[in-house]
C-alpha cells in the first residue's frame, strides 16, 4: 500500500507505552461488530422519534394516525436504552485502537464532548413525557404542548450524533487538526455533512423496515392502532423503506465522492461497490413486496432482513476499511516516534542506574528550603539573620524543628516537616543556615 | 503531554466538572439500583403472597419513577464519569482501559443484562396478571437486583486496583483487586448505605401516593398502606444501620493502614488527617439521623413527618460524597498508583524529562526551548501540561490563589524562590507530583505565574482555540515515504 506522505502540521505523538489487551485484528472486527449492533439501536431511536413526529402531526386530522404515532413511540423508549449501553463496546475498542486519534478528537471538540451528557439526559427525559403523557394531553392546547415536547425530543436526538459524527470524522485526518477551534469549526473538516445526510437516511430506513416487521408480526395487538389492517401497516413501512433506500443511491455516492483522498482505495471500492450491488437486490425485493398482494405482502421479510445487514455489514466494513487506509501513516509515525522515545529513555535510564548516586552538598541540599527562607528577607518563612540569632551555637535546634516544626508565628504559614530529607542531611543544612545567616548579618 | 489539552480555567481545570457527574451517578446509583430494586421486588413479592394488589401498586408506581430517573440521568451520568474523564484525563483512562480491559468488559456485559432487566421487569410488571406469569415475574426482580449489585461490586474493584500502587503492573491481575483491604469493607459500606437510603426512598415516595383519606375508617385505604410502608422501611433502615456502621468503621480504621502501606512517604499529610476525622464524625451523625427516623417510624408513620425524611437522605449524601473523595487522598499523587502521575508523566520518565526537558519532548507546544523571548509562551505551555489537570490560573484551586497564601497579596513574589518551591515542592507537599520539567522551565513557568497575576488574563484550552503542534524535534522525524 503506499501511502501519503504527512503534513508538516500533523501532530505525532507518543502511543501509551502498554500493549494492547487483545490482538489489534480481534478489537477491530470486534469494533465493527459491536458498533453496527449499536448504530441499529441508534438508528431506531432516531428514526422513530421522526416518524412518530410526522405522523402525530398527521393524526391532528385523522386520529388513526395519532394512534400509530403512539405505538411506534412505545419502542422508541427501549431502544433508546439499548442505544447507550450497546455504545460502551465501541466505545470501549475505538477507544483501545485509536487512543491517540479518537482522544485527541473528543478534546477539540470538548463542549460538545461534554455537553452530550445533558442533551441526552434531556431528550430520554422528553421522550419519556411524550411517551407517558399521550393520553393526558391529548386535547386542545395540551395536545400541541404535547407535539412539542416530540419535536423537541425529535430536534435533540437528531442533533446528538453530530456530535459523534464530528469526532468520528475529525479523528482520521490530524493533519487538519491545528486548524480546529471548537465543535462548530470541526464540522468544515472531511465531510461530515454528508455523512450526517446518510446517516438520517440510514435511521429512516431502518426503522422502516424494523416497523414493518414490529406491526407485521403475528403477535402484534392490531387493536391498538384502529384503522389499519395489518397488511396495510406492513407496507407503509416497507414503503418507508424502499423510497428511502432508494434516495440512498444519492447519498451514498454524495458520501463517497465527498471523502477526502487520505485513505481511499480500491479495496474500499470493491467493497462499498459489493454492498451496494446488494442494496439493489433488497430495494428489488422490497419494491416486490409493495406490489404483493394483502395476503402475500411479508413472504419475504427475513430474505430482505438478511440482505440488508449483508448491506449493513457491507458499509460498516468500508467505513472501517477508509478509517484504516487515512491513518496507516498517522498509526506509523506515532509507532515509529514512540519506539524512538522509548529507546532513548531506557538508554537514559540504564546510564542514570549505573551511575553512583552523588552525595548532594550541603549548597544543594539548602535548596529545600531557599524558596522560603532568603538570607535577610521573609519570603514565607523568616530570613536566615533572624533563624542565625535564634539558634546561634544550636544547629542540632534547627534539626529538631524542621522534623516537626511548630507554629510560632501567626502571620505566617506553618512550616511543613522535613523528616524526608534525613537527619544527617538536616544537620549539613542546619550549619549552612547558620552559617549563612551570620555573614548576611 | 500527547494529547491535546481540555481545560476550563475556572473549574480547577475541569475535574469538578468529572467529581460533579460522578456523585451524581452514585446518588442516583446506590439509593435507586441498588438499594430500592431490591426492596420493590420484595413488596411486589410480598403483596403476590398475601393478595395485596393495593402493595402492588405501589411498588409500580414507584418502580415507575426509579425506572425513569436510573436509566435516563441514571445511566447517562454512568457513561459521563468515562466521557469526561476521557477529555480531561486521556492519557489515564487510556492506559487503564488497556490494562483492566476484562474488567471494563465485565461490567459492560453485568450493564447490559441490568438494562435489558429493567426494561423487561418494569414494561412487562402490568402484563404479570396470572400467579403463573407475576411469579415469573418477581424472579425478573430478582435478577435485576442482583444484577445491580453486581454492577457495584465489579465497579469498586475497578476503583479498587486504580488505587493500588506497585501490583498491577507487574501482576497486571484482575483479582488482585479482590485482595485490596479495603475491597470488602468498601463493598459493604456501599451495600448498606444503598439499602438505607433506598428504603428512605420507598418510604419518601410512598408519601406522594397514599395522601388521599378515603377507607380510613374500614381499615383498608391508602393511609393504612402507607403504614404498612413506613413500619417495614424503619425495620430495614435499622437493620441497613447497623451494617453500615460496622462496615463503615471497618472501612475506617482499615484505610490508614492501608495508606501508610501505601503512600511514597510514610507521612499522613494533615489535609488526609482532617478528612479521616471528619469521616468518623460523619459516620456517627448519619447514623444516629438515620436511628431516629427508623425508631420514630416503628412508632407511627405519622409520627415522622415528610420533609424530615429529607435529613437523613441529605447526610447519606454528604457521607457518600465525603467517602468518594477517600480515593483523591488515596491516589494523590498519582492517578495510577506508583506508575502514573496525576498529570500523566510516568514514573519511569520523569527523571529523563526533568534533565531533558518537558518541551522538548511534547507534542502539543509552541517552542521546543526556553529562551528570553518566550519565556512566558514556553512558561503557559509548561502549566498546560504539568500543572493544568488540577490547578486552574486565578480561578478554583487556582495557583495565583496558591502563592498568595504563602507570599502575600500586596508583596512582589520572588521569582527565584518560586522556580525553588515549585522544584521541591513535592517533598513537602506530598500529594503534589514532583515537577517533570528542567530549570529554565521552572522558571519559564514562574514567568508565566507572574504575568497571569498582572494582568488576570484567563486561560483558554485546546477545545475553544485549538492546538499548536510543536516544531519537529532533534532528531529530526523520520518521514513517512522513508517507510516501508
Amino acid at each position: 500500500m503506499t501511502m501519503i506522505p504527512l503534513l508538516a502540521t500533523t501532530p505525532i505523538s507518543r502511543d501509551l507505552p502498554l500493549p494492547l489487551p487483545l490482538p489489534e485484528g480481534v478489537l477491530i472486527v470486534l469494533l465493527v461488530i459491536f458498533f453496527l449492533v449499536h448504530i441499529l439501536f441508534v438508528n431506531l431511536m432516531v428514526g422513530g422519534s421522526v416518524l412518530v413526529t410526522f405522523f402525530e402531526w398527521l393524526g391532528r386530522k385523522d386520529a388513526r394516525w395519532d394512534r400509530l404515532a403512539a405505538a411506534i413511540g412505545r419502542t422508541i423508549t427501549v431502544n433508546k436504552s439499548l442505544a447507550v449501553v450497546m455504545g460502551i463496546g465501541p466505545l470501549l475498542c475505538i477507544n483501545l485502537v485509536y487512543t491517540m486519534q479518537w482522544y485527541s478528537a473528543n478534546t477539540l471538540t470538548g463542549h460538545a464532548w461534554l455537553m452530550i451528557v445533558p442533551l441526552v439526559i434531556v431528550a430520554f427525559l422528553l421522550t419519556y413525557l411524550h411517551k407517558y403523557k399521550w393520553e393526558p394531553w391529548s386535547h386542545g392546547g395540551w395536545k400541541s404542548l404535547h407535539q412539542l415536547v416530540g419535536l423537541a425530543s425529535t430536534l435533540l436526538l437528531l442533533f446528538i450524533p453530530l456530535i459523534f459524527l464530528a469526532n468520528v470524522n475529525l479523528m482520521l485526518f490530524p493533519g487538519e487538526w491545528e486548524k480546529v477551534r471548537g465543535f462548530f469549526s470541526s464540522l468544515s473538516i472531511g465531510n461530515v455533512l454528508p455523512r450526517y445526510l446518510h446517516f438520517i437516511a440510514a435511521s429512516l430506513a431502518m426503522t422502516g423496515l424494523f416497523l414493518a416487521g414490529w406491526f407485521g408480526r403475528e403477535g402484534y395487538e392490531i387493536e391498538s392502532t384502529p384503522g389499519f389492517t395489518r397488511p396495510e401497516l406492513r407496507r407503509i413501512f416497507y414503503k418507508v423503506a424502499a423510497y428511502v433506500t432508494l434516495a440512498q443511491f444519492v447519498f451514498g455516492p454524495l458520501l463517497m465522492f465527498t471523502l477526502p483522498a487520505a485513505g481511499i482505495t480500491t479495496q474500499l471500492y470493491v467493497i462499498i461497490v459489493s454492498g451496494a450491488l446488494v442494496g439493489l437486490l433488497t430495494l428489488w425485493l422490497l419494491f416486490r413486496e409493495l406490489k404483493a398482494s394483502d395476503e402475500r405482502i411479508g413472504r419475504s421479510y427475513v430474505l430482505i432482513c438478511v440482505l440488508f445487514s449483508f448491506v449493513v455489514l457491507g458499509m460498516g466494513s468500508g467505513r472501517h476499511v477508509y478509517r484504516q487506509a487515512a491513518l496507516a501513516p498517522h498509526q506509523a509515525e506515532i509507532k515509529e516516534r514512540t519506539a524512538r522515545y522509548a529507546a532513548v529513555l531506557a538508554e537514559f535510564n540504564k546510564n542514570r542506574a549505573a551511575a553512583p548516586p552523588a552525595e548532594q552538598t550541603p549548597e544543594q541540599l539548602f535548596m529545600n528550603c531557599a524558596a522560603c527562607h532568603a538570607p535577610n528577607v521573609k519570603l514565607v518563612g523568616p530570613p536566615l539573620t533572624e533563624i542565625a540569632q535564634i539558634y546561634a551555637g544550636n544547629p542540632d535546634g534547627i534539626v529538631a524543628w524542621a522534623k516537626a516544626p511548630g507554629k510560632k508565628r501567626p502571620e505566617l504559614p506553618q512550616m511543613p516537616p522535613m523528616i524526608h530529607l534525613g537527619e544527617a542531611n538536616l544537620r549539613k543544612i542546619a550549619e549552612l543556615m547558620l552559617e549563612k545567616g551570620k555573614a548576611a548579618q | 503531554m500527547d494529547f491535546p489539552s481540555f481545560y476550563m480555567d475556572h473549574l480547577a481545570g475541569g475535574r469538578l466538572i468529572i467529581g460533579l457527574i460522578a456523585s451524581l451517578h452514585v446518588l442516583i446509583n446506590h439509593p435507586l439500583a441498588v438499594g430500592a430494586y431490591p426492596l420493590l421486588t420484595w413488596m411486589e413479592w410480598w403483596a403476590h403472597k398475601n393478595n395485596r394488589p393495593d402493595i402492588d401498586q405501589l411498588a409500580y408506581k414507584i418502580t415507575f419513577i426509579v425506572f425513569i430517573v436510573t436509566t435516563t440521568v441514571g445511566a447517562m451520568t454512568g457513561v459521563g464519569i468515562w466521557l469526561s474523564t476521557s477529555l480531561f484525563a486521556p492519557f489515564a483512562i487510556g492506559s487503564l482501559l488497556r490494562v483492566f480491559f476484562w474488567g471494563w468488559f465485565a461490567e459492560w456485559l453485568v450493564f447490559i443484562s441490568e438494562v435489558g432487566l429493567i426494561l423487561w421487569w418494569f414494561l412487562t410488571w402490568k402484563k404479570a396478571n396470572t400467579p403463573e406469569k407475576k411469579r415469573k415475574h418477581i424472579k425478573i426482580g430478582v435478577a435485576l437486583s442482583i444484577m445491580s449489585w453486581l454492577t457495584m461490586a465489579l465497579i469498586v474493584a475497578v476503583l479498587g486496583f486504580m488505587m493500588k500502587p506497585g501490583e498491577w503492573n507487574q501482576t497486571r491481575a484482575f483479582w488482585d483487586a479482590m485482595t485490596n483491604p479495603l475491597y470488602a469493607p468498601q463493598l459493604g459500606f456501599r451495600t448498606f448505605i444503598a439499602l438505607m437510603m433506598g428504603a428512605v426512598f420507598v418510604w419518601f415516595a410512598t408519601f406522594f401516593f397514599t395522601k388521599s383519606k378515603r377507607g380510613y375508617e374500614q381499615g383498608t385505604g391508602p393511609r393504612q398502606l402507607r403504614n404498612w410502608v413506613v413500619y417495614r422501611m424503619s425495620h430495614v433502615v435499622l437493620v441497613s444501620l447497623l451494617g453500615t456502621y460496622l462496615f463503615g468503621t471497618w472501612y475506617w480504621s482499615a484505610i490508614p493502614e492501608t495508606m501508610k502501606a501505601n503512600s511514597s512517604v510514610a507521612l499522613l499529610t494533615q489535609e488526609f488527617m482532617s478528612w479521616h476525622g471528619q469521616f468518623q464524625s460523619l459516620l456517627g451523625w448519619t447514623i444516629l439521623v438515620f436511628a431516629f427516623i427508623g425508631l420514630g417510624g416503628l412508632g407511627s408513620s405519622f409520627l415522622i413527618p415528610r420533609w424530615a425524611l429529607l435529613i437523613p437522605s441529605l447526610m447519606g449524601i454528604w457521607l457518600l460524597g465525603h467517602f468518594e473523595r477517600a480515593r483523591e487522598f488515596m491516589r494523590k499523587p498519582w492517578v495510577i498508583g506508583e506508575y502514573m502521575y496525576s498529570n500523566g508523566v510516568h514514573k519511569d520518565e520523569l527523571a529523563f524529562l526533568q534533565s531533558e526537558g518537558l518541551l522538548k519532548h511534547a507534542t502539543y507546544a509552541k517552542h521546543r526551548e526556553v529562551t528570553e523571548e518566550n519565556k512566558v509562551e514556553c512558561g503557559k505551555d509548561v502549566f498546560m501540561l504539568a500543572c493544568s489537570r488540577c490547578h486552574s490560573t486565578t480561578g478554583l484551586n487556582g495557583v495565583i490563589e496558591k502563592f498568595t497564601a504563602m507570599y502575600g497579596a500586596d508583596k512582589d513574589w520572588d521569582s527565584g524562590g518560586m522556580a525553588l518551591f515549585i522544584q521541591g515542592m513535592h517533598q513537602t507537599r506530598t500529594f503534589m507530583p514532583p515537577f517533570p520539567g528542567n530549570d529554565k522551565e521552572a522558571e519559564a513557568l514562574v514567568a508565566f505565574i507572574q504575568q497571569v497575576r498582572a494582568t488576570r488574563e484567563s486561560l483558554p484550552g485546546a477545545q475553544s482555540t485549538g492546538v499548536v503542534v510543536a516544531p519537529p524535534p532533534a532528531p529530526p522525524a523520520m518521514t513517512a515515504s522513508s517507510q516501508p
